[in-house]
């Protein structure tokens, strides 16, 4: 049976983790790869790398990170942030990532998913979509630059087209739920779910080990969840919601 | 021990390439024959479409290398698409051979199993059932899970070079065959963590003393 999967992500400026992760058992808590390997012996399935660097030497940088983590780790990961065309898919992936996400760049320019499609495989591309409740579109809207500005799809409808174009996967974020810690937007993750026939990652929102169960379990389906803040500020762990996922019958691994 | 990843322009090698870097190997990626007939052990990896692969190795010759590799008794590993490729037949794009080491055709999920829609593709950890123990494989498995990303799979396959499989929708997804010295895996042992890197280190060690 396939198990669901727990995904850490981590946020990379100028090739060094971003938020104040607090991990004092840490040589360099600072250091992408260090983390990297500290989540892999927690039992985390996946981790998504999302480079927020502003400069070019930033993102240089961050391929540097990939080819390094991508030496060490044993298990997927997925990079995020800054890509653009489809050459900076191949300087990712070429390091050694497993897949890249693609967000504002995919809603610019469509193509680029089936770009990506055509040359990588569908299994490389990820795209992320933020999701927020509109009042006045009574459902969801797709959102660019963290949440501030309304793209003109409703997630739903993004997410079809996004796997129409040769998407391996959506990582949808809730912009309502995001940093909240009070739950994953459950409505919101089952809707796209129900929408597309690939994996759905669902993301902000998690504060707790329930919380991973709400959307992860038979009702919700979601394949997989990602967090942030929860695990880095030692809030939980990974294994510790794999424990309690078990305990409830969720399969992991 | 040198190790061979078979460069046929198919997918990202790099993974495979430190993994067995990890565990000790010299490795050469390469497509060169002569290079490749230097080596203890030939790994062919790959991503992507199968009538792609099939007509790369076509022109560059190295169907033909294959076929001499299995008739020599070589060790070669396929992995992912390059495990895909051993057996007869796919359906994948276009009906397209294969090398045919292994009995069974390539088909794709269907994403529905007797009414019940599920997601293709088959991504993620999955169980891995062993059937039978490989002469390559020492000691219990005690981990379970390896990493699986794939939207075809190998059907009508002869049970007897079945190694272990994986459910997924109560469809039994071949995860590990073997016949003589040719093993194939679905999965991406070099993705699969602590079992994954086990899975290889066996290979590698019952490939060295054959």
């Amino acid at each position: 049976m396939l198990t669901k999967r727990i995904i850490p992500c981590l946020d990379v400026k100028e090739g060094r983790v971003v938020k104040g992760v607090q991990f004092v058992s840490l040589r360099d808590a600072g250091d992408p790869v260090e983390l990297a390997k500290f989540y892999d012996e927690q039992g985390a399935d996946e981790l998504v790398f999302l480079d927020i660097s502003a400069s070019h030497e930033g993102r240089e940088t961050m391929v540097d990170v990939v080819r390094q983590t991508a030496a060490t780790l044993a298990i997927p990961f997925t990079v995020g942030g800054g890509i653009r065309t489809l050459d900076d898919m191949k300087r990712i992936l070429r390091a050694g990532a497993d897949k890249v996400s693609v967000n504002t760049s995919a809603l610019e320019r469509p193509e680029l998913i089936k770009e990506g499609s055509d040359f990588f495989g569908a299994q490389c591309i990820v795209v992320a979509i933020d999701a927020r409740y509109s009042e006045e579109d009574a459902t969801w809207m797709v959102y660019t630059h963290g949440g501030r500005k309304k793209a003109t799809w409703r997630a739903t409808e993004w997410a079809k087209e996004a796997v129409r174009l040769g998407a391996g996967e959506i990582l949808l974020t809730s912009m309502n739920q995001d940093g909240e810690k009070s739950g994953f937007d459950l409505t919101l993750i089952k809707a796209v779910r129900e929408a597309v026939t690939v994996p759905v990652i669902a993301s902000g929102g998690a504060g707790n080990a329930q919380h991973f169960y709400e959307v992860l379990a038979e009702d919700i389906d979601a394949d997989a969840a990602l967090a942030a803040s929860i695990f880095h500020y030692k809030e939980t762990s990974v294994a510790q919601v794999k424990e309690y996922l078990r305990e409830k019958g969720v399969a992991v691994r | 021990m040198k190790i061979g990843v078979i460069d046929y322009g198919m997918g990202n090698l790099f993974s495979v390439e430190q993994a067995l870097k990890r565990l000790g190997c010299e490795v050469v990626v390469t497509a060169n024959e002569t290079v490749l007939d230097t080596t203890d052990a030939l790994l062919l990896p790959g991503v992507g479409a199968f009538p792609d692969a099939i007509k790369r190795l076509a022109e560059t010759e190295l169907d033909r290398y294959l076929h001499k590799v299995k008739a020599e008794n070589r060790p070669l590993l396929g992995i992912c698409l390059g495990m895909q490729l051993l057996f007869e037949q796919s359906e994948e794009v276009s009906p397209t051979k294969g090398l045919g080491f292994f009995k069974g055709s390539i088909k794709r999920f269907n994403g529905d199993n007797a009414g019940r829609k599920y997601r293709v593709p088959h991504m993620g950890w999955n169980e891995l059932v062993m059937t039978k123990y490989p002469s390559w494989l020492n000691g219990e498995v005690t981990a379970k899970h390896v990493y699986f990303v794939h939207s075809f799979y190998a059907t009508d396959i002869d049970e007897r070079e079945l190694i272990a499989y994986a459910d997924y929708h109560g469809i039994k997804v071949p995860g590990i065959v073997a016949n003589g010295s040719i093993t194939g895996m679905q999965f991406h042992p070099e993705k699969s963590g602590q079992l994954g890197v086990h899975l290889l280190e066996q290979w590698l060690k019952g490939v060295a003393s054959c």
